[in-house]
Parts: C-alpha cells; sequence; structure tokens
C-alpha cells in the first residue's frame, strides 16, 4: 500500500513541529525517516499513523494509504501497525497474549477462528523466532526478545503499512545490529510498505530503500542512501551523513590561506568554508606543492577496519578526524605528538543558505 | 613473635566487627534498632495491652461478648456499608485517578490537593458536617426525603461517611501507577484495533488491577474501623445502624474495659488478616509478572 502526504502540518500550541510536507512513500518501499531530535521525524510517523492528528488549517492536508483517503480515519480503523521504541508490550499478558490480542479484538464478523488465531499467532513467532517463549510475559524477556514481540503484535493483524518509531533505539549496539538486517530479511520477504524513524544516519542508510532526511520540521532530502551519499542536497545533509572537517579561510588568486596553512583552490576570491570527509584526506610527511597543511597527531584509535587518527594545529579551531588504513598507520609510524602534512583527496563546499551543492572539483 | 601477637589480638575486635557488618549501606544497626523501638512504642506496646486486657476472660466469656446479638448486628452493619463504601470508591477513586493522572484542566492541582483533606479533616468534623446536610431538614436531606430517599440515620449515611473518610486510599494507590503506565500502551492497544472500552477493560485495568484492589481493601480496611465520622450521622439504633466501632465505645462507657477489648480485637483480627491476604495476592501477581508460578 502506497502511502501519499500532501501538504501536512503540525502546530503544538505557537510551536512549529511540522513545515507543510510532501511526501509519497511506494508500495512495498522500506523508508527512513532520519534526523536530530527536534527535527519532527517522529510527529510526521504519528500523524501517518494517526496518533497525532495534522494541523486542520490554514490549510488542510491529505493522507491518502493508496486511494483510500484516511486524513480523518481514527488509527485503530488506519490498519497499521506501530512499532514503540520501548515495545510498549502488555506486560500482564504472555507472549502469546499479546501477538493474539490485535485478532481477539477485531469485531465478531472479521475475527479469525481460536484455532485459526492460534496458527497465525505461532506462525509469526516462528518467524520472530520466539516459538519457545509463547508462555513467557515480556518482564522475563530480553530487550532485542520484546522488540520482536512487539513486530510480531503489529503485523498479526496483516497491516497495510507498519510504522516503526525508533525501533532499534533502547537496544545495544550488537543486538540493533543483527535486528536490522533481521527487519530488512523480513520486509523482503513479506514486502510490506514500512516507515520508521530513527536518528542514527548508519541505521538508515543500512536499512532504507530511500531515506527522508529531516531537520527543523522540514524535508531536507529525500533520496536513496547512496545518492544522500554521494549528492547530499544541502550542508545539513552532508554534515548530517558523516563525520566532517572543516577548513575556513580566505581565498586569493586561487589559494585558500588559514594561519600557515595553505591549499590550492579554483574559487573566485573571498571568504570560503571546505568540508572535507575523514576518508577524504592523505598524510604525508611532506607539503605538495598543492597543499601546505601542516597538522600534529594529538590521538590514534583503530577502529575496525581503519585507523582513525586525530589532528590538531594552531590554524584549527576544532581537531580535525582521518581515518587511514592500517597499511598506511604502520607505513607513516604514526605516534602522538608526530608532525605530519595533511592532503585532500576532494573536498565539498556549500554556498551559505543555499540549498544547491557545488561540485567539488579533486585537488590532487 | 610476642609483639605480633600482640598485634593481632589488639587487631581481632576490629577485624571481628568488620566481618560482622559485610553491608554496604551504612548506619543498618542504627536505623534498623530505632525503627523496631518506635514500633514497639507506638503500636505493638498498645495491642499488647488490648491482650493484656482479654486475659481475665475466659474462652467462653469472650465468645459470649463477641456473638452477643446487638455486636453481630453491628458487624452486619459495619461490614456491608463498608462493603458497599469500598466498592463505591473503587469506581470513583479509579476515575478520580484517571482525570487527575491523563488530562490536564484548570484546578487540578486544587483538586488533586483536595483528594487528601479526608486524611487532613477530622473525622468528627466531617460526620457533623454529613449528619446537618442529610438531615432531613438539611440542604441535601431536603431534596432526597421527597423522593423517598432517607441517608441520615439508615446505612446508608453510614456508607456516605465511610466513602467519605477512605476515598483517598483508591485515588492515591492508583495515582503512582497510572502515572508509570507509558501512554504508549494504550496506544498500542488502539493502533491494534481496540475501541476504548476493550483497550481500558482489557490492557488498563488489568494493568490496574493490583493497585486498585490494594486501595480498595485498605479503603474497607479504614472504614471498619472508622467511629467519628459514623457515630452522627448513623442514628445509632440497635441492630439497625450500630455500627461496631460504637459498641466498643459503649462498653467502654460502661467501663466494661474487658468486653471492649474483645470486641476490638475481632476487629484487629478481620483487619489484619485482610491486610495480609491483599500483600500476599499482590506478592503472587507481581511474581507471575515475571515468571513465578502464581
Amino acid at each position: 500500500m502506497s502511502i501519499r502526504l500532501q501538504q501536512i502540518s503540525k502546530h503544538f500550541g505557537n510551536t512549529r513541529a511540522l513545515e507543510p510536507v510532501n511526501l509519497d512513500i511506494h508500495e512495498g518501499e522500506l523508508v527512513g525517516l532520519l534526523g536530530p531530535s527536534g527535527s519532527g521525524k517522529t510527529t510526521l510517523l504519528r500523524i501517518i499513523a494517526g496518533l497525532e492528528s495534522a494541523d486542520t488549517h490554514p490549510r488542510s492536508g491529505k493522507i491518502l494509504f493508496g486511494d483510500r483517503d484516511v486524513t480523518h480515519v481514527h488509527v485503530r480503523d488506519r490498519r497499521i501497525g506501530f512499532v514503540f521504541q520501548h515495545y510498549a508490550l502488555f506486560r500482564h499478558m504472555s507472549v502469546y497474549e499479546n501477538v493474539a490480542f490485535g485478532l481477539k479484538v477485531m469485531p465478531r464478523n472479521r475475527r479469525p477462528s481460536t484455532g485459526e488465531i492460534r496458527t497465525r499467532v505461532f506462525r509469526l513467532l516462528e518467524m520472530v523466532k520466539l516459538e519457545d517463549f509463547a508462555n513467557r510475559f515480556p518482564a522475563q524477556l530480553s530487550g532485542g526478545q520484546q522488540q520482536r514481540v512487539s513486530l510480531a503484535r503489529a503485523l498479526a493483524v496483516k497491516p497495510d503499512v507498519l510504522l516503526l518509531d525508533e525501533p532499534f533505539g533502547a537496544l545495544d549496539a550488537k543486538v540493533r545490529q543483527d535486528l536490522r538486517r533481521w527487519l530488512r530479511r523480513l520486509h523482503d520477504e513479506l514486502n510490506f510498505t514500512s516507515v520508521f524513524v530513527t536518528h542514527d544516519q548508519e541505521e538508515a542508510l543500512e536499512l532504507s530503500d530511500r531515506v527522508v532526511v529531516m531537520s527543523n520540521g522540514k524535508i531536507e532530502q529525500i533520496d536513496t542512501p547512496e545518492t544522500l551519499y554521494r549528492h547530499p542536497a544541502n550542508r545539513f545533509v552532508f554534515e548530517f551523513l558523516g563525520d566532517v572537517n572543516h577548513l575556513e579561510g580566505k581565498v586569493q588568486n586561487g589559494i585558500l590561506t588559514c594561519g600557515d596553512a595553505r591549499l590550492d583552490v579554483d574559487l573566485p576570491d573571498g571568504h570560503e568554508e571546505l568540508l572535507l570527509r575523514p576518508h577524504e584526506l592523505r598524510l604525508i610527511e611532506t607539503p605538495t606543492a598543492h597543499a601546505h597543511l601542516p597538522v600534529t597527531v594529538t590521538a590514534t584509535v583503530p577502529v575496525g577496519a581503519e585507523v582513525r587518527v586525530e589532528l590538531e594545529a594552531d590554524w584549527l579551531a576544532n581537531p580535525w578526524l582521518a581515518t587511514i588504513r592500517h597499511a598506511d598507520f604502520e607505513r607513516l609510524g604514526l605516534t602522538r605528538g608526530q608532525r605530519l602534512y595533511v592532503e585532500p583527496r576532494r573536498w565539498h563546499r556549500f554556498a551559505q543558505q543555499s540549498p544547491s551543492f557545488s561540485p567539488s572539483p579533486s585537488t590532487a | 613473635m610476642k609483639l605480633n601477637a600482640l598485634k593481632s589480638s589488639a587487631l581481632k575486635p576490629n577485624a571481628l566487627f568488620r566481618s560482622g557488618s559485610t553491608r554496604v549501606l551504612p548506619g543498618f544497626g542504627l536505623s534498623m534498632g530505632i525503627s523496631v523501638t518506635f514500633i514497639s512504642l507506638v503500636l505493638l506496646l498498645p495491642m499488647t495491652g488490648l491482650f493484656g486486657q482479654l486475659a481475665g476472660l475466659s474462652l467462653a466469656q469472650y465468645w459470649a461478648i463477641i456473638t452477643e446479638g446487638r455486636v453481630v448486628a453491628s458487624y452486619m452493619v459495619t461490614i456491608g456499608a463498608a462493603a458497599v463504601a469500598a466498592l463505591i470508591n473503587a469506581v470513583f477513586g479509579l476515575l478520580l485517578a484517571w482525570v487527575l493522572v491523563r488530562y490536564s484542566f484548570p484546578g487540578k492541582r486544587l483538586l488533586d490537593a483536595l483528594m487528601d483533606l479526608p486524611f487532613a479533616l477530622p473525622t468528627a468534623v466531617a460526620g457533623i458536617t454529613l449528619a446537618t446536610l442529610y438531615a432531613s431538614n438539611g440542604w441535601m436531606g431536603r431534596l432526597l426525603e421527597p423522593l423517598g430517599f432517607q441517608v441520615a440515620y439508615t446505612w446508608v449515611g453510614i456508607a456516605l461517611a465511610m466513602a467519605f473518610t477512605s476515598i483517598p486510599f483508591v485515588v492515591r494507590t492508583v495515582q503512582p501507577v497510572l502515572e508509570d503506565m507509558p501512554i504508549e500502551v494504550d496506544e498500542a492497544a488502539m493502533s491494534l484495533g481496540a475501541t476504548d472500552g476493550v483497550a481500558f477493560r482489557r490492557v488498563i485495568l488489568p494493568h490496574l488491577w493490583p493497585a486498585l484492589v490494594t486501595g480498595t481493601g485498605l479503603a474497607f480496611v479504614r472504614s471498619l474501623g472508622e467511629f467519628g465520622a459514623i457515630i452522627f450521622i448513623a442514628g445509632n439504633m440497635p441492630y439497625e445502624t450500630e455500627i461496631t466501632a460504637l459498641m466498643i465505645f459503649v462498653k467502654l462507657q460502661e467501663y466494661d474495659y474487658a468486653g471492649a477489648s474483645a470486641i476490638a480485637s475481632v476487629v484487629l483480627f478481620v483487619s489484619l488478616a485482610l491486610l495480609l491476604a491483599i500483600n500476599i495476592w499482590q506478592g503472587r501477581f507481581i511474581r507471575r509478572l515475571h515468571g513465578g508460578k502464581g
């Protein structure tokens, strides 16, 4: 079931939580709403669910599930499944009863028979790998298990759309990773339309078909993870999707200077701020003709496939972060206090206050 | 060698003391000691006195006193009225707690503070107020009497006075549990298609059930012993509207201390048994949620 939002906005009292938003989610898509806290992503999800009502004026918005206008339909009749960050399981019911709840409260004419409910619940429990836990109570389960119960419970009523509010937010990193993959597989298997909220960019990029990046109640960009990362629409998206190093200085005759740092740039004269990703920095022992960026190593942290190197310099307001391969780390023999030079492989630049993206020329 | 021995013996008491108190939290001895002393003085000593009074009675005498017709009738009146009052409080206490927790409205803080009034108000004041209000020439009595509904000097009045003094028990036990109940649980039920009624009956009420039962039980026990608020409105007709607490009072006025103690002990046992039963039941309920056998 596709979801279409037209001119949906929301005020809480006098504060604007959501500017008029348009959003099209295709049938069978898994879409992530990504943004910092207070960006309106949860509000948007709750409006789709019907747990929150959108503003009715000045402009009245519309929510469509397929061809069905659900703008004024109560949450219980919207045919959605909702998964809460803190599971919201019914603590006095067993796992089985929790999952069966949605089926048991159906009006008599639509309610499946007891036997059918039983088979359906056990099929769902099997799917979330909790068939041996049917008689347990929520308090006896781990966080990850509880969230799986909550998912099975939401799917039991065969919802048109599945909505998840920071579903993995309360779980630890390892469980989160497992559940993420598992949800992706489940989604590919059952092919329901789903929308989830997260503030974790990695989660959004890994799990979503498309990501909706939000800030301050506005949608900043809607794109596939790939496009989002390669072609961020604006500076906010760029900064939100990963670590960023800043280089600020004056450009004169194609050379940017900042203290005793110099970098050849193909830009008109004036004040400029360049953004550099940590993996786009190369550490070298002597400056090149194009780049003279002297730095001192203040910390080295090996994390997984790479080494994170923290760099400081007089001309830097905030320390830089560079991620380099272990091979390079060993070749350079990096130690704390070592003096080096940085050569950016590429850099990014966003015009001030404008959403246009300037493609960055390679400086190397 | 000698020095060593001396040293170790000198250290010994200290070492002993340390091994004896492996608790990390300090002050157990002091706080426990003061608590026990206080309980002994305020709670246990008077109760021992009560049983001391009973010692003068033979079992047959004791039985005769507590099964005397007028006293038995007072049990019926007291328990009946207390049960009605407790049930009324269960319903309205739950409603009040619900209103206080779930909604915000002007005067909410005032209503919240008002809930404790029955605790703060001397019960005799409440009794006199109720009696004047519901007497046949009082404001409410004048309205109700023509309808054939008499409150003052009937067991309805007794139940009313009991409900008045014990409503805070229900409100104050349910309120915190309701506050702790995440609103998402409610929303989850609705998102699964439950109507308001079903969500309340199958999700919210079971969640509040232990607190509600405890609060109602406390209200019931409190009502069993209420005296001041009731005697003014009860009319105190033998076999009709006499409560057990009044029977104790009557015995005392006749200087029949043993008789008063005998009846008091019945009230005491019933109250204790009930409180114990509620506690055990609640413990089981909570254990069940965590997977123990209920």
